[in-house]
């Protein structure tokens, strides 16, 4: 288990890996066949996509007769998460809001 | 990485602010005016109350600890495996107030602590990371 944050960066950095990624976290595992039918993309795609996915630590497989079953791992995305560093620039954000607020406020 | 299991990081933000720590103290305390720069929530200023935050992302579990009104104010801030405390300190000051966050308990191991990895949390990071992209 030893990923590179580049790599994953790169497999995050296209936007229907990140909807397939997002769609797995959110609806639990899934078929090929199952997440190709809303995609609007074709399903040699979708699977080229998990495979990225898949060797980034995100998405895991499970085969099961003819079909392969697959799932979220968002602990794969350990390594880009520093909550210190998004929890300040969040914090930054909400206390200009603040500051916002208190100028309108009357007293 | 060694023996940083236990360690814990703070963020700490500090502010001085043109307006007296009552009127800062009612933005910090008061349910809709939290709603307008915060978040939704049911918070009460009372000390034990738990009551949530939420936003499109998913919702934070909070519990007030300490309230010491127009001058602190402590609640712990629960998220997506991360188990926090945020407190405010008001501090009166010649032009107004000083105003200091501290959000503490950023354990090292809680990096790989995703309890709740159920598809809310990548959309709070995307959310972070959207404020961060403005920051910088």
């Amino acid at each position: 288990m030893d990923f590179h944050p580049d790599a994953l960066f790169k497999t995050l950095s296209d936007p229907t890996r990140r909807a397939i990624f997002e769609r797995l976290a959110r609806d639990g595992e899934l078929t090929v066949h199952a997440l190709t039918g809303p995609s609007g993309v074709s399903q040699p795609a979708v699977s080229k996509h998990l495979g990225m996915l898949t060797r980034a630590g995100l998405v895991r497989n499970r085969r099961e007769g003819r079909e392969t079953h697959y799932s979220a791992t968002p602990q794969g995305l350990a390594p880009l998460i520093d909550w210190v560093k998004l929890y300040g620039a969040f914090w930054h954000d909400r206390l200009d809001r603040l500051e916002s607020l208190l100028s309108r406020m009357d007293r | 990485m060694t023996d940083t299991t236990q360690a814990t990081r703070s963020v700490i933000i500090e502010r001085d602010l043109p307006h007296p720590p009552e009127k800062i103290w009612r933005a910090l305390t008061q349910d809709h005016l939290i709603e307008e720069w915060l978040m939704k929530n049911d918070f009460k200023p009372v000390a034990g109350h738990s009551f949530n935050l939420r936003a499109d992302w998913g919702a934070v579990d909070c519990q007030v600890m300490a309230v010491e009104p127009n001058k602190t104010l402590s609640y712990t801030w629960s998220a997506y495996g991360l188990e926090s405390v945020v407190t405010w300190t008001l501090t009166p000051t010649s032009t107004g107030t000083h105003l200091r966050m501290e959000q503490s308990g950023f354990r090292a191991d809680q990096q790989q602590a995703y309890q709740g990895a159920q598809g809310g949390w990548p959309r709070f990071v995307a959310a972070l990371e959207q404020v961060l992209a403005r920051i910088e």
